[in-house]
């Protein structure tokens, strides 16, 4: 799709284009594509409001997957993200219910929850060389096990707080969502902290190679660890926005993140092996992936439907550009 | 070194997993209320039973330095089509079966083939592969429903000469018939081969990628027995999301917990097999106990995280911290 671009005509295009990733061009026209076939179905798909209302959705989506893509350029994953997504919500939620401090502490609370699950996941991987994908299950797990334990199994009764729900469904700035604000917020420092510093570099560095990035004086464990604390923060803020959305916290509401977010970075060309990509390709990818899914339920798909199609996009789309290369 | 001490030192992980178990289920069986009878040692096999399968099913995978994220969600969706397809006549229930089982195998097959032949991530693929497999689940049984040959079941279920479990008898037929001759073949070497160093395998001429898709296609083949199995004791098929992510991350437990190197090339389904029940047991020690069930994904998240963090003692021995990084 993206070999026009990159043939005979690239030398004539800007340069932001010519230097774009084709990865992340295609998941534009995926957009694009996805944009058109809607506005076939219905007439209101392409009115602004409807797409602001898409943005604000996919911003819940956008700040989960800038804490995986962040684990993913390590080279890493983090499949904790139900139950950082959840354990930030009910704690959230929890807190609320002891007074004012409470209230006041609810949102750092509840991303704290998330830091805790993360620094655990990055002890694991960092310091005893755990695979992350192993270490990441059995603290999602654990976490898991410490919600039922605190709900009894059931969906705990506090409710949101006010700045939670503000945060969530507010507008501070007139006709842009305060979740597509606090997005554009975290995406803003996610590029700052990849492009511009150290750390950045680093974690581009040690997804490449490790030990080169060891051999070269960096303290790469240190990186790695707080790569998936701020994953497990970023998860847990992500939960605290969803229970101000819905306005309470639920059982298994983060299952529905997971695969998204890892599909969502993963479609925005970055590599799965770590050391390659750009948040541009993870805000096309969480834009693709929620459009998919709004195209999806205004077709009225069934969940089963949904989550076959689901499986086959993310599978078509890697053997398009994301296959490791032919070993020997 | 004697012939015996190569042995020893090439099962420790299958001894100690069973050992694990021995000792854990003697405590389980000596606080039961009703003891050592048949019919405790019935009920807990058939449990346990469920999980050695999908735990062998990890078992391949984990062998070759990858994992199958979605034997949960095989386990399920051949759960609904036994629900659906075994049921009628002698004739129509093998034909299910055989079905079911195929379906499993296709399942494994198509993994194994976007793995290897299409050269993508074993962790991503699985998750993607499973999500479809969990919808056509979903597909079949929307609701839970559906029934199964009743006969057979309970035939499967029950108690040969009112003593052996039938389902443990079914465990080790499939030990013998799957995983020893895998094992032994020159497919199981290159499947074992390409986990320890996949490139000094290639470099030997050893086949890996017919090894490695091998191992991911019997994978999904037992899988799918596990999911015959769970309509044997459910008489229904569910499509239940928890359950099958449930079955995935218990499977990577009893293939840590029964010496299985998560890094590839090391341990059995034996041992597996043993650090499954082993797992059952432990998360059953509560029961017997009388503590509250609210805390059994708590106490088995710590098993899990315990048994998994249990592989960083080999640190220790590391002189070359480079090798941190392998």
């Amino acid at each position: 799709m993206s070999e026009p671009i990159t043939g005979g005509i690239a030398g004539r295009m800007p340069k932001f284009i010519r230097r774009a990733d084709p990865a992340v061009l295609t998941a534009f026209a995926c957009i694009v594509l996805l944009l058109f076939v809607g506005s076939l179905y219905s007439r209101s798909f392409l009115s602004p409001e409807y797409l602001l209302q898409q943005l604000k959705v996919a911003s819940f989506l956008g700040v989960i997957a800038t804490g995986m893509m962040l684990v993913i350029l390590l080279g890493q994953i983090d499949l904790s993200v139900p139950w950082s997504v959840a354990a930030g919500a009910m704690m959230a939620c929890a807190a609320a219910a002891y007074g004012p401090v409470g209230v006041a502490l609810a949102i750092p609370f509840g991303i704290f929850c998330g830091v805790a699950i993360g620094i655990v996941n990055g002890i694991g991987v960092a310091y005893l060389r755990i695979p992350s994908m192993i270490i990441t299950l059995a603290t999602n797990a654990v976490a898991q096990g410490l919600m039922v334990v605190y709900t009894g199994g059931f969906s705990p009764q506090d409710s949101a707080t006010r700045a939670m729900r503000d945060l969530a469904t507010g507008f501070a700035i007139p006709g842009v969502p305060n979740a597509v604000i606090i997005w554009a917020l975290i995406g803003a420092a996610m590029v700052f902290v990849l492009t511009r510093t150290g750390f950045g570099r680093t974690v581009y560095g040690i997804g490449n190679r490790e030990r080169a990035a060891y051999l070269s004086g960096i303290d790469t464990r240190r990186v790695v660890l707080i790569a998936f604390a701020a994953s497990g923060g970023l998860s847990a803020f992500g939960g605290v926005l969803l229970a101000g959305y819905a306005s309470k916290a639920a059982q298994s509401m983060g299952d529905a993140y997971l695969l998204p977010s890892i599909a969502a970075v993963v479609l925005g060309g970055t590599s799965i092996l770590g050391g390659r990509g750009s948040y541009l390709g993870t805000v096309a990818g969480v834009i693709l992936i929620t459009l998919l899914q709004s195209i999806l339920s205004v077709m009225q798909m069934p969940e089963a439907g949904r989550q076959i199609i689901y499986g086959v996009v993310i599978v078509a789309m890697l053997l398009l550009y994301g296959r490791a290369p032919a070993s020997r | 070194m004697k012939d015996w001490r190569y042995w020893l030192a090439e099962q420790r992980g299958t001894l100690l997993a069973f050992g694990i178990f021995i000792v854990m289920f003697t405590i389980y069986t000596s606080n039961h209320p009703a003891g050592f009878t048949a019919n405790v040692v019935q009920t807990a096999s058939n449990k346990g039973v469920l999980l050695a399968f999908v735990a062998m099913a990890q078992t391949l995978v984990v062998i070759t330095a990858g994992i199958d994220l979605s034997v949960g969600m095989i386990f399920l969706l051949t759960n609904c089509l036994a629900s659906w397809l075994v049921v009628g006549t002698g004739i129509e229930t093998a034909f299910g079966v055989v079905a079911v089982l195929g379906t499993g195998l296709l399942c494994g097959a198509i993994n194994g083939a976007i793995v290897i032949y299409g050269r993508l991530q074993p962790i991503v693929t699985t998750i993607a592969t499973g999500a479809v497999y969990y919808g056509i689940a979903l597909l079949l049984r929307p609701f839970p429903g559906g029934s199964v040959n009743e006969d057979l079941a309970d035939a499967l279920t029950g108690r040969l000469f009112g003593v052996v479990p039938a389902s443990l008898v079914v465990l080790l037929a499939v030990v013998l018939v799957v995983w020893v001759p895998f094992s032994r073949s020159v497919l199981g070497r290159a499947a074992y081969a390409a986990g320890s160093s996949e490139m000094a395998a290639y470099m030997s001429g050893v086949p890996i990628r017919r090894g490695k898709f091998a191992a991911y296609a019997l994978a999904g083949l037992l899988a799918a027995i596990g999911g015959l199995f769970l309509t044997f004791f459910t008489y229904t098929g569910e499509a239940a999301y928890a359950s099958g992510n449930a079955y995935t991350l218990f499977s990577i437990a009893a293939v840590v917990l029964g010496g299985v190197s998560l890094f590839g090339g090391k341990g059995s389904a034996i041992g597996a097999i043993f650090g499954a029940l082993a797992f059952r047991t432990i998360g059953d020690l509560l029961f017997v106990f009388d503590f509250d069930p609210l805390w059994q994904p708590l106490f088995q998240g710590v098993i899990l995280l315990i048994a998994v963090s249990l592989g960083a003692f080999a640190l220790f021995r590391v002189r070359n911290r480079l090798e941190w990084f392998l």
